[in-house]
């Protein structure tokens, strides 16, 4: 695939004294991807956007944004990248015309044009009837959608968004993560977003980098991640086969001395370093055996959760 | 682009300022003190001109006080520091707590035009407050006193109203980098108010008992020692700028008076009285009108500097 790379970072690091926010990261985004930073809370995935927008400076290492050096070419990557911060803020004594226009007239574009992007914007994230209503008066979740539009004031042709489903009900994440795929698919712009929140970014990013402690583990695919993060890692098949008999548990237990099964009823559990799938059902199909169901666990995006981002990022969840 | 943007963000801070509500409350408080004691000072002056010296009339309006109420440059030099940090002493902490200065940075502007943009909106707004309550003052000296002023007393009173705005500047320039210093912008404020409070009343206090320490002041003491005391006392006040803003105020508006320093009769020897020129005037004043301009440029630098390199998060 012939792809360049809009956002790429060599060697980034961060440090606060002693402590490294984020640790030599070296990170590739493509053009119109939608591209997932995950990570717990205080894994450097905040830092990381700063160093990108110029708003900090890295302690060593370079970054990219469309070929211009971000520490030095501020300027030019903020016409071109919007950027919504975690709990983006909004004078809350003007309207929400008011703010955007105050955003596109820092954008240096011309009266008309703001105008019509304000009206287009305002209708798109479903705020036209309250746009005339001062901001202090919304609720998290218009806010945010505010932000969306705020953001898109100037067109931009990349998105950094940070956290933007922090904070929303249900129905407001669901929307959110809509905009986000409406952004990128008929938009086709380049977002990049951070989140804690691993099983709401699945349904959006085509690639994800799973970060913790400063630390890239792994980027890519969400399909291909679980077999390189937890490599090594136990894997656990659970199946449902009809019948079961002591012919299929010997059978299952010689294709390698690490596989242990238990079997309950027509339920038949296959544990394993390797992976053993292609084994099994050749077995079944070999002995007509009839599979009924087949799932196999420990390297997908629930075993990553509960790896490295349970505790934490939970408990926070909840209690917003 | 960049004179642009900046235009942008010194109208908006300009419109905010305008319409905030403190603003509202520091020019009434301002406008209602300064009044008072001008309209007190004109009436009472309007019975004592015809035997007292009518030179300069109108400049006596500002520093005559009448009663119990002080003069106007009293008032100014008291409410001066007030109203320039009532103006910034929440210009950078505000826009961190409410999230929006992530937000206005991450559009293509430079970074200064954000801390220029608001520093040249408070110079803006207290021009024209002082300005106003100038051209009031001079109005009410017309109707109260029944003859214009001369315009050698225009051209004082026009420096004087620059001074003016020069030393709420300064004040205005250490609150905003105070804004940058204090996360908190109560904590601001209570910084800001704890220096004008010390430099405006304390610090007057503090001199005179370093100088009786260094040049202690005895029955038995030389008259070269009780002058050394009393000008370390005075250098020491100078440091307070409300010190400086007193005695330009004292030159501009009053044209006889020569120095603030100490005379004696030695010095005296040969000299005409009369009034100065203005230019002899302004000549007295200028170190008071360098250093204040040195101590507001200071204090901006800082502020723009530690503003430069500060991260910014949400």
């Amino acid at each position: 695939m012939d792809r360049t790379a809009v956002i790429k970072t060599e060697n980034l690091t961060k440090k606060y004294g002693e402590n490294i926010a984020v640790n030599n990261l070296n990170l590739e985004i493509y053009e119109g991807e939608v591209f997932g930073l995950l990570g717990p809370n205080g894994a450097g995935k905040t830092t990381t956007i700063l160093m990108l927008m110029g708003m900090t400076e890295p302690t060593s290492g370079t970054a990219y944004i469309n070929g211009n050096l971000t520490t030095k070419d501020t300027l030019k990557i903020k016409r071109i990248v919007g950027y919504m911060p975690d709990r983006v803020g909004f004078y809350d004594d003007m309207t929400a015309r008011e703010n955007l226009r105050f955003t596109g007239r820092l954008n240096g574009l011309d009266t008309k044009t703001i105008e019509d992007r304000i009206n287009e914007l305002l209708e798109r994230v479903g705020l036209s009837e309250v746009g005339d209503k001062k901001v202090g008066t919304y609720s998290r979740g218009m806010k945010q959608r505010l932000g969306i539009a705020d953001t898109l004031m100037k067109d931009p042709k990349i998105m950094i968004l940070d956290e933007p489903t922090q904070g929303l009900d249900p129905e407001g994440i669901n929307e959110m993560l809509g905009f986000i795929s409406d952004l990128a698919r008929t938009d086709k712009r380049t977002i990049l977003v951070s989140s804690h929140l691993l099983h709401q970014m699945q349904k959006i990013c085509d690639r994800v980098g799973i970060f913790i402690k400063g630390k890239l583990l792994a980027a890519g695919p969400i399909s291909t991640l679980g077999d390189r993060v937890l490599a090594g890692q136990e894997l656990t098949i659970e199946m449902n086969v009809s019948p079961v008999d002591d012919k299929l548990i010997s059978l299952v237990k010689a294709i390698d001395k690490e596989v242990r099964v238990d079997a309950d009823g027509e339920n038949v559990v296959v544990k394993s370093t390797k992976e053993v799938r292609k084994d099994i059902l050749k077995i079944l199909y070999e002995n007509n055996y009839e599979l009924l169901y087949l799932k196999q666990s420990g390297r997908d995006l629930d075993d990553i959760y509960s790896r490295y981002f349970a505790g934490e990022g939970v408990k926070k969840d909840e209690k917003q | 682009m960049k004179s642009s943007s900046l235009r942008v963000l010194y109208k908006k801070e300009l419109a905010d300022n305008l319409h905030s509500q403190r603003f509202i409350i520091i020019l009434l408080l301002v406008a209602i003190t300064g009044l008072s004691s001008i309209f007190t000072a004109a009436y009472g002056m309007r019975d004592a001109t015809d035997n007292s010296n009518n030179d300069f009339i109108f400049l006596q309006l500002f520093t005559t006080s009448s009663g119990s109420i002080p003069s106007f440059t009293a008032f100014m030099s008291f409410l001066g520091p007030l109203t320039g940090l009532a103006l910034g002493f929440d210009a950078i902490n505000n826009e961190v707590n409410r999230g929006t200065l992530s937000k206005l940075l991450a559009q293509p502007i430079p970074r200064d035009a954000v801390i220029n943009g608001k520093f040249l909106a408070g110079v803006s707004v207290l021009s024209i407050m002082v300005f106003s309550l100038g051209l009031a003052i001079s109005s009410i000296g017309i109707i109260a006193f029944g003859i214009p002023p001369t315009f050698e007393e225009l051209m004082r009173i026009f420096v004087f109203l620059l001074i003016t705005i020069l030393y709420m500047s300064l004040w205005l320039a250490v609150s905003q980098m105070f804004s940058l210093f204090f996360r908190q912008s109560a904590t601001s404020a209570l910084a800001c108010i704890a220096l004008w409070l010390f430099l405006t009343v304390f610090a007057e206090l503090l001199a005179g008992v370093i100088a009786d320490a260094v040049y202690p002041v005895s029955s038995y003491s030389v008259l070269d020692n009780a002058l050394k005391n009393a000008n370390m006392k005075l250098m020491l006040n100078r440091i307070s700028p409300s010190t400086l803003y007193n005695e330009c105020s004292i030159y501009l508006l009053k044209p006889t008076v020569r120095t603030t320093s100490f005379v004696t009769e030695r010095d005296l020897i040969g000299a005409v009285a009369g009034a100065l020129p203005l230019t002899q005037s302004i000549l007295l004043l200028w170190p008071h009108l360098i250093t204040m301009a040195a101590l507001t440029m200071i204090s901006f630098a800082v502020s723009y500097i530690n503003f430069m390199s500060k991260e910014i998060r949400a």
